[in-house]
């Protein structure tokens, strides 16, 4: 009992830690979505934004100047989509898929070329990177039953940006539905005609969404290189922006239920961490390479709707064009 | 005074000049009614008023100053408001949160919502445009959208309302109640302006009317001092035929039988409900009602584009039903064939050639095809032949459909249809989007097919086109057959009576029996 | 995804302005490789030389474009019936796969002439198949295909490693490889075939794949605009609506086109597999997935576009693999980064160029416009 309660302890606050950067990515999908602007680019933009970070907080020993250019990049990168998609009306998928593809070139030559460690960033040192965040009170409480092990090692211990992520969700939700500027977010994804005959700028809406994509997805990937890892590795995010938008359409876009979707694959992802290796009763031991491919299986049969049908803001993915 | 005054407006597309030298001069607190033919251009002229698009050059006056108005913001600034033809509404917002939209009150919403509430409440009271506050826009009738939309504009202060063809959706009765709110609208100093093509509605409720034609103003007319045939001859520039000429049916057998056809959509609402009605060789069955209420469902059951839900479709001996269901190529091959009404969406493909339009939905048949390659020559020869038959302008397979007009659009589906003499024609509005040269013409064809022996299903929300050319006429009313009427016997009151038969909500202000056509019957129709 | 304009000549629209939205991916290139502190125009004459220069390098080079003619002719079938197969890679993979097992099979017991047609056809089939599953999806659960696809190329990796790590893998070997076919599942390449002629030209992986792969163009071309097949997906690519309304099932050639579009990336490991490497073996796709897209983007979806943009690429990634060697700074990555420019403009801003473009020859050639066949306003 005791051996269990150790291992789901520890499989929660892995399950947080890793789903930490999938919260960002898919809320920052959800404000380009509900604007009406599809974002198959939310993993180019996670890689390039996990590049720069490490790159930055490399040459400045410090995390916040990682975080910066993470954000930097990120945004760049979500008002080029934007200038693509919005302003000259471009295929939405094909420029996410663009973007993924240069990114993922760009930052391997870029990272031979400054660091010459065959696409890698040096590693960071403690000061470059965002480190866990210890409560008050932690160490004292580690060895009162149950609570304390909820407190000291799921609640407490996460790094900065894992706390941000999480409040991010609320932030979320408030924005969207409290405020002026989410009433129109939420209008321009569903009747673009609306508000524009409403005397509001579809164009500058669209943008303002595409902002906000930016800043969470440059946080998502900042939190990879210089908060989980330390340092760029060639491809890190393996998919993970994929999985985030999975979890958005999962989630309805909505931002809790997508959040939910996200520690969902981050237990998956503790879970399979945890048989590696081990002898599972009947099965015996699962191949490495199927735990591996797990989250890209569960990816697809979320995809396919088994579980509940998505239906996608109205005006999602297509270009807006006065009509005449 | 002047509320609006147009000045020399010019506007053009390329090579194609929407507005050419347009003067307007619209009197405040006046019903002013603009009307035109598809492509005359009042669109254009209202969307230049409205800041969708800027004028080439001339000059907006706005109750006599010279008014830049280049978005929409800034024609919401001159107090102008605007209510499209295609409702801007947010169906999953609540009707406070469409009106308030682009007007909030603040960043954050929730005091500006109390406060638009009653500012709502307080419009609806006085203009008398009852409508639930706190319900999702998407769950409205149109009628009562139409009205969001007005409350929209009266919110951010509109001193003038451009209505854009407001009463393709409604029934007679709700048109009535429209043409009442507009009058009262009229009362309160507001200054109307009613965009449309129907010359009964000009002379129902309009003071003074501007014609326009080929992109020009070509007239300006006070509403009382006109006639029906002048504004027709106006807008056309030739004497026109209201009536088409046509022999008496002769009808022979029974070619479409239907028995309790049901079509039931996945909200589970029945949008054709339990409708039996069949068509003879020889004549023209016509079915009239105000768009929405089951007619498209209609033609997509009788043409296998969706399956029934319950009942039976008999063609040509072979009996279709929710078990044995059957694909519109199925029906096809039972020499059924369909004229669709949305040819944008559904009868052509845009993008195609004219000869590759000119065989969708036969392009699998032996006379196209060999073996494994499809046979170009026989598909070229083929629409040539269509475009000779049917005076298709130009006359020339290999250009792209997007590139004919509207009309000539029409005729090449037409004629895909038509050409192999089908039994059974199905035609779903034909001479929507169609200027009046083409729609003498296609009327001419259907009633030749009539007299060649098909039998036609004609819907149409044109109460004209199906009193002239039906040798029976139905009318449909929420997904069922509310009564059948012989053409003799048919005017634009009884139909749209029954048009609004038994509905269940009813939109009647309390104005007795006496006056519920009162409008129509002042203009003489 | 295309749509070409009414207003332009077609020589323009489908020559010009594609030829101008690359030059702006190589200006943009250039300026990359500025920013790494090298020379382009040396650049561009190390990549010239490398893929042309030597009788090797056009080897190479045409060994390449193979690949590319394959996956850009996936990409395109499945661009006309208005889906996007990112899914190349897997498919590749799994086909070659297939191609790996019929060989390991047959190499025994059957002859090259007759191995040969067994492969094509497995490949194709395998390569279907991987693509059969996000098709459904998308066409009966409305999954989004993109985002499936990718997911399937990571599966298939996954799947390939634990089948040559575990499964396949030759015996006291280290490397996960299968073992060497016999020369019966071994298609010669082009320096043999030229032998039996006489000619000697330098050895190169380029082998008679290639002739399959011309073969393909001509066949995709008739498939997709001489048979009702074909007709019906582009049909559904330009308007689902006209398609039910016409008796066409949008789902049926949605599936129908995804597995020929898999198919034909599924040949990839006909070339890989039974071309060049005459065994099963990891990461033989290399990438060739994704140049599909691009080379199916700039070559506007048609064969003969699709032969040129694969030529480019072809000579792209030798070219690059020499400018590799000589600029140590420089990468295959760098293709890479040209292939992302590449799909972005001839793409994403494929429109940027049009507006332009079109009101300069309004004022050039405006006598030359058409008649007033103008759509209703």
């Amino acid at each position: 009992m005791e051996e269990f309660l150790v291992l789901l302890v520890s499989t929660l606050d892995a399950t947080i830690r890793v789903a930490a950067p999938l919260v960002l990515a898919a809320l920052a999908g959800l404000y380009a979505e509900r604007s009406g602007v599809v974002d198959i680019g939310l993993e180019g933009k996670m890689l390039a934004s996990a590049f720069a970070a490490a790159a930055a907080a490399y040459a400045a020993n410090s995390a916040w100047a990682g975080l910066a250019a993470g954000i930097g990049i990120s945004m760049f990168l979500a008002l080029l989509h934007g200038f693509a998609c919005i302003t000259h009306r471009g295929d939405q998928v094909v420029s996410g898929v663009a973007i993924n593809i240069l990114v993922a070139g760009l930052t391997v030559t870029l990272g031979i070329a400054w660091f010459s460690q065959g696409g890698q960033t040096p590693a960071l040192s403690s000061d470059a990177r965002f480190s866990p965040l210890i409560w008050p009170g932690a160490e004292a409480l580690r060895d009162v039953p149950l609570i304390g092990a909820l407190y000291t090692e799921i609640i407490s211990g996460h790094n900065l940006l894992a706390y941000i992520a999480y409040l991010a969700v609320p932030l979320t939700w408030w924005v969207v539905y409290r405020t002026r500027f989410g009433l129109r977010l939420r209008a321009v994804g569903e009747n673009p005609a609306a508000v524009d005959t409403a005397g509001i700028s579809v164009t500058a809406l669209r943008y303002q969404g595409m902002m906000c994509c930016g800043l969470l997805c440059g946080m998502a990937g900042t939190y990879l290189s210089t908060a989980q890892n330390a340092g760029f590795v060639k491809n890190m995010t393996a998919g993970q922006g994929f999985i985030a938008l999975a979890a958005l359409i999962f989630g309805k876009w909505r931002p809790v239920p997508a959040m939910m979707a996200c520690l969902l694959f981050g237990f998956l992802d503790a879970v399979a961490n945890r048989i590696q290796g081990v002898k599972l009763p009947l099965v015996g031991e699962i191949p490495v390479q199927l735990i591996q491919a797990l989250p890209y299986i569960l990816t697809v049969v979320l995809l396919a709707g088994f579980i509940g049908k998505a239906v996608a803001p109205k005006a999602s993915g297509v270009a807006y064009v006065k009509e005449r | 005074m002047t509320a609006i005054e147009l000045r020399d407006i010019n506007k053009s597309f390329g090579p194609v000049q929407a507005n050419r030298n347009v003067a307007l001069k619209i009197n405040k607190g006046t019903i002013h009614g603009i009307i035109g033919e598809n492509g005359a251009g009042k669109s254009t002229l209202m969307s230049i008023l409205y800041g969708f698009y800027e004028a080439d050059s001339g000059d907006i006056l706005i109750n006599g100053k010279i008014t830049r108005i280049r978005s929409s913001n800034e024609a919401i600034g001159a107090g102008i408001g605007m209510v499209h033809q295609h409702f801007m509404l947010v169906d999953p917002f609540t009707v406070v949160e469409n009106v308030m939209l682009g007007a909030e009150g603040g960043a954050l919403l929730n005091k500006g919502i109390d406060k638009a509430r009653e500012e709502l409440e307080r419009l609806e009271r006085e203009y008398g445009l009852d409508v639930p506050v706190d319900s999702l826009a998407g769950d409205l009738p149109v009628g009562l959208q139409q009205r969001v939309e007005i409350l929209k504009a009266l919110y951010r202060g509109a001193e003038i309302l451009i209505l854009d063809e407001p009463t393709g959706v409604l029934t007679p009765q709700e048109t009535d109640q429209l043409f009442r709110i507009l009058k009262a609208l009229k009362d309160q100093g507001v200054t109307v302006v009613l965009i449309t093509h129907k010359l009964q509605e000009i002379m129902a409720v309009t003071d003074s009317v501007s014609v326009m034609r080929g992109g020009e103003m070509v007239a300006h007319r006070t509403t009382a001092e006109t006639s029906k045939e002048e504004l027709a001859e106006l807008m056309v520039g030739r004497k026109v035929l209201l009536k088409v000429d046509k022999k008496d049916s002769r009808p022979g057998e029974t070619a479409l039988k239907v028995e309790g056809l049901s079509v039931i959509d996945s909200d589970g609402i029945a949008r054709v409900d339990n409708v039996s009605l069949s068509v003879r060789h020889g004549e023209i069955l016509g079915i009239a009602g105000v768009s929405g209420n089951g007619q498209s469902e209609l033609l997509k059951a009788l043409s296998g584009i969706v399956p029934p839900s319950r009942g039976r479709i008999e063609l040509n001996g072979t009996v279709v039903t929710p078990e044995r269901p059957l694909d519109a190529r199925q029906f096809r091959d039972l020499n059924l064939a369909h004229v669709p009404e949305d040819r944008h969406r559904m009868g052509l493909v845009m993008a195609f050639d004219a000869d590759e339009s000119a065989i969708l939905g036969y392009h699998r048949s032996a006379a196209y095809n060999g073996p494994i390659l499809m046979n170009r020559t026989a598909i070229i020869e083929d629409c040539a032949q269509k475009m000779a038959d049917f005076d298709v302008r130009p006359p020339t397979p290999e250009l792209k459909s997007a590139n004919f007009s509207g009309g000539n659009q029409q005729k090449i589906v037409l004629a895909r249809e038509m050409a192999r003499k089908p039994d059974v024609l199905l035609v779903g509005q034909p001479t929507r989007g169609v200027d009046i040269g083409a729609i003498e013409y296609i009327h001419k064809n259907l009633i030749a097919m009539r007299d060649a022996g098909t039998a036609v299903l004609l819907v149409s929300v044109e109460l004209e086109e199906i009193m002239s050319l039906s040798d029976r006429i139905l009318v449909m009313f929420e997904g069922r057959i509310v009564g059948e009427v012989a053409p003799e016997n048919a005017d634009e009151r009884t139909l749209g009576l029954m048009m609004a038969n038994a509905s269940p909500v009813s939109y009647e202000q309390a104005s007795g029996p006496g006056t519920a056509n009162s409008l129509t019957q002042e203009a003489g129709a | 995804m295309s749509s070409a304009s009414a207003k332009l000549p077609r020589w323009v629209d489908v020559g010009l302005i594609p030829l101008i939205n690359i030059l702006l991916a190589f200006i943009a290139s250039g300026l990359i490789i500025l920013l790494i502190g090298e020379d382009p125009i040396e650049a561009v004459r190390i990549l010239v030389w490398g893929a042309f220069g030597t009788e090797e390098g056009i080897g190479y080079t045409l060994y390449y474009t193979t690949n590319f003619i394959f996956t850009g002719l996936a990409v395109a079938v499945a661009f006309h019936t208005g889906l996007f197969n990112i899914g190349g890679e897997g498919q590749a993979y799994i086909g070659g796969l297939g191609v790996g097992l019929a060989c390991l099979l047959l190499d025994g017991s059957l002859p090259l002439l007759l191995i040969l047609p067994i492969s094509i056809a497995v490949a194709a089939i395998f390569g279907a198949a991987w693509a059969y599953i996000p098709a459904y999806l998308q066409a009966y659960r409305g999954s989004h295909v993109v985002i499936t696809t990718i997911m399937f190329n990571f599966i298939a990796s996954a799947l390939m490693v634990y089948l040559l790590v575990n499964v396949l893998i030759q015996p006291g070997q280290m490397s996960p490889e299968s073992r060497e076919f016999a020369p019966s599942a071994q298609l010669p390449f082009m320096h043999e075939a030229f032998a039996w002629f006489g000619v000697e030209i330098t050895r190169s992986p380029l082998n008679l794949t290639i002739f399959w792969a011309l073969i393909c163009c001509v066949l995709v071309w008739t498939f997709i605009w001489r048979t009702r097949w074909g007709y019906e997906i582009r049909t559904v690519g330009f308007n689902e609506t006209a398609a039910v309304y016409a008796g066409i099932n949008p789902k049926k050639i949605i599936i129908l086109a995804m597995c020929v579009s898999g198919a034909l990336a599924g040949f990839v490991g006909l070339n890989e597999i039974l071309g060049v490497h005459h065994r099963l073996l990891l990461n033989f796709t290399a990438g060739y997935g994704f140049t599909g897209i691009a080379v199916s983007l700039m070559g506007r979806n048609h064969p003969i576009g699709i032969v040129l943009a694969s030529l480019l690429f072809g000579a792209l990634y030798q070219g690059g693999a020499e400018l590799a060697f000589d600029m140590p700074k420089i990468t295959r990555d760098m293709v890479v980064v040209i292939q992302g420019l590449v799909i972005l403009f001839s793409g994403a801003l494929a429109f940027m160029i049009k507006p332009g473009m079109e009101r300069l020859f309004l004022r050039l050639f405006s006598n030359a416009a058409r008649p007033d066949t103008m759509t209703e306003a």
